[in-house]
């Protein structure tokens, strides 16, 4: 409690003001902390707020001449005609297998890695590692994306032209269906792997030396420790970051699959946001792609809350 | 007590596969970078088989350094990464020390609002409707404005500021300081290494900055680097290229694989000049994450 507040606080109830008279009167002594709050309160109120407002046009013919109030209602119309069209099917089995592929193959890659950074005595060797392994992460997927056409591209890249000086035959990576998958995730693993052993290293400092103590006197080799000590201890943060993994299920990453999106490989690249992009800015379709946007944006709501309820339930502090 | 041979074993094991990734994550990077500085004339001749260029030049640099789109969008990415930043930085600090005091009336309700703008996104159309609304579109501002503060960042920056002993608050007080002139001379020196991460964090999304400008710029003279990017690296690579693009890599004087990893190298420039200060700071700006405001 500061001064200030104390002294208008013993005041306030000698004189036993109305409540409203109270809250103006602290408007009016803390003016300056609600003259930095309100920027902020007015951001969220246009840039997030208005939007949500905004997702009733889902169930309008919006015209932008009439404006969200005037246009027409029609009800659930634009969802029943994203459930009937066949896209739907498409969308959600890419979405799905983009996402579960990144589960099985990226997920646990930052646990191995911090598991074998966590082994190295040298840490001077171990921090070269990590600058190395984080550097990706900042960069734009538009780098990324880029760099791996000028690697992979069928007739510059420098992978095929290894190939065949090896003597294997060309391969085109980038519009090929059958590897398009592989190759959002080995992206994903190129660029984030690293990135995701910070928190799990931070794990692993947590752990009691003595640990390590007792199991070398058990006689457990350097295998050993890693199973029997460093992985018990750092299961609850696994499952945690597995939980919230799943809650993001709907999520695969749009800019990534945007940019690597093109002709040949669409019907495996199109997931729900990048559909919403195209039927809405440029087809102007707007009232049926915000229904899409919506469809997606209320599953994801669902599976996070499920998500933090379901880590919180097991014990964890969940992220709210 | 003397390493058994297991153990060694292990050791050299574990080196030489972390050197190995190493390795792997570094090449790509190596690679573009070594054929943007070489020579053309040895780039074609050994057909992009460039792992040591005999020798260096920075003809790629000079001709996309002259060339006025990508010069200009430069400069559109410059002005996002310096002025966004401020601008982000100020507002989230200002929000997030209003909400972190508890005289503040309404303080939970707001920071409920930022909680729920974090959980449930409308998506996509509405957002753009909003700012269309707005007439932001074609303006760089609509790069800045609609996501100059993160709900995140007011998070972690409160539970930051919610450690600051409020003794020091209340001598200020006494000393004749309003709420401003704490937050001012107190609270922000007081926050500068965590005004550091964040500063650095919204700097690298601002640079990186690109649905968005798909989204609300259509005028090819103020797109940010990243759209300009795009337009060479990917679109020409799928014959879908924009006219810019085209005319920016058709020179035949410079193979266009050279001018493309130059300007990779562009972009990517100004993350790894600020990467060793980020990386002091960034471990901790995620790990702030995970402590309980």
């Amino acid at each position: 409690m500061n001064v200030r507040t104390s002294v208008l606080q013993s005041s306030a109830t000698a004189v036993k003001k109305s409540k409203s008279r109270t809250l103006l009167s602290d408007v009016r002594r803390d003016k300056y902390l609600y003259m930095l709050v309100i920027p902020g309160v007015l951001f969220f109120i246009i840039f997030k707020y208005i939007p949500m407002w905004g997702i009733i046009i889902a169930f309008q013919e919006y015209s932008p001449y009439l404006g969200v109030l005037k246009s027409e209602w029609v009800g659930l119309d634009h969802f029943i005609r994203f459930f009937s069209n066949p896209d739907f099917t498409l969308l959600f089995r890419n979405t799905m297998m983009i996402s579960l592929l990144n589960l099985l193959f990226f997920f646990p890659l930052p646990i191995i890695l911090s598991l074998l950074l966590n082994e190295l005595n040298n840490q001077g060797f171990k921090r070269v590692i990590q600058s190395i392994v984080y550097l990706p992460h900042f960069l734009s997927w538009v780098i990324i994306v880029g760099i791996s056409f000028l690697l992979l591209s069928e007739s510059s890249g420098i992978i095929n032209k290894m190939m065949m000086s090896v003597g294997l035959p060309k391969y085109d990576f980038l519009t090929n269906t059958d590897t398009f998958w592989g190759l959002l995730v080995l992206q994903n693993i190129w660029k984030e792997s690293g990135w995701g052993t910070i928190i799990i290293l931070a794990a692993i400092t947590a752990v009691d030396p003595q640990l390590y103590e007792a199991a070398k006197i058990d006689g457990a080799g350097r295998w050993g420790q890693m199973w029997n000590v460093t992985l018990p201890a750092i299961r609850s943060v696994i499952i945690v970051l597995l939980i919230l993994r799943l809650g993001h299920i709907m999520d695969v990453g749009f800019e990534q699959v945007f940019l690597m999106n093109n002709g040949a490989v669409a019907k495996y690249a199109d997931v729900f946001e990048t559909y919403v992009y195209r039927n809405g800015i440029q087809s102007g379709q707007f009232s049926y792609s915000t229904a899409v946007g919506l469809f997606k944006s209320l599953v994801g709501l669902i599976l996070v809350v499920m998500a933090n309820r379901f880590a919180k339930r097991i014990g964890e502090d969940g992220v709210y | 007590m003397k390493e058994s041979f297991g153990s060694r074993l292990f050791n050299s094991a574990n080196i030489l596969l972390l050197a190995l990734i190493g390795i792997v994550t570094v090449f790509p990077l190596y690679y573009v970078f070594v054929v943007s500085f070489t020579q053309p004339h040895e780039y074609l001749q050994k057909s992009g088989f460039v792992l040591f260029p005999q020798s260096w030049t920075l003809a790629s640099y000079e001709y996309l350094l002259n060339t006025s789109a990508f010069k200009n969008a430069m400069l559109v990415s410059i002005f996002l990464a310096t002025v966004g930043t401020g601008l982000s930085l100020f507002f989230t600090a200002a929000m997030a020390f209003g909400v972190s005091r508890k005289r503040l009336r309404g303080r939970k309700i707001i920071m409920m609002m930022v909680l729920l703008s974090i959980l449930f996104n409308p998506g996509i159309i509405p957002n753009y409707l909003v700012v269309r609304d707005l007439g932001l579109i074609n303006s760089i501002w609509s790069l800045i404005i609609p996501v100059l503060i993160s709900g995140w960042n007011i998070i972690l920056m409160k539970s930051f500021f919610d450690s600051i002993p409020v003794e020091l608050e209340e001598a200020a007080m006494i000393d004749g300081s309003n709420d401003m002139g704490t937050f001012f001379r107190i609270v922000i020196p007081l926050s500068a290494p965590a005004l550091a991460a964040f500063g650095l964090f919204y700097a690298v999304g601002y640079w990186n900055t690109f649905f968005n400008a798909v989204l609300f710029i259509n005028d090819y003279t103020k797109v940010p680097l990243q759209i300009v990017l795009r337009n060479m690296l990917i679109d020409s690579e799928m014959s879908t290229g924009g006219a810019a693009a085209a005319e920016m890599i058709s020179d035949k004087q410079i193979p266009s694989q050279t001018l493309k990893m130059a300007a990779v190298v562009i972009a990517t420039f100004p993350i790894l000049i600020v990467y060793p200060f980020l990386q002091k700071h960034f471990a901790k700006g995620v790990m702030l994450g995970s402590v309980k405001g």
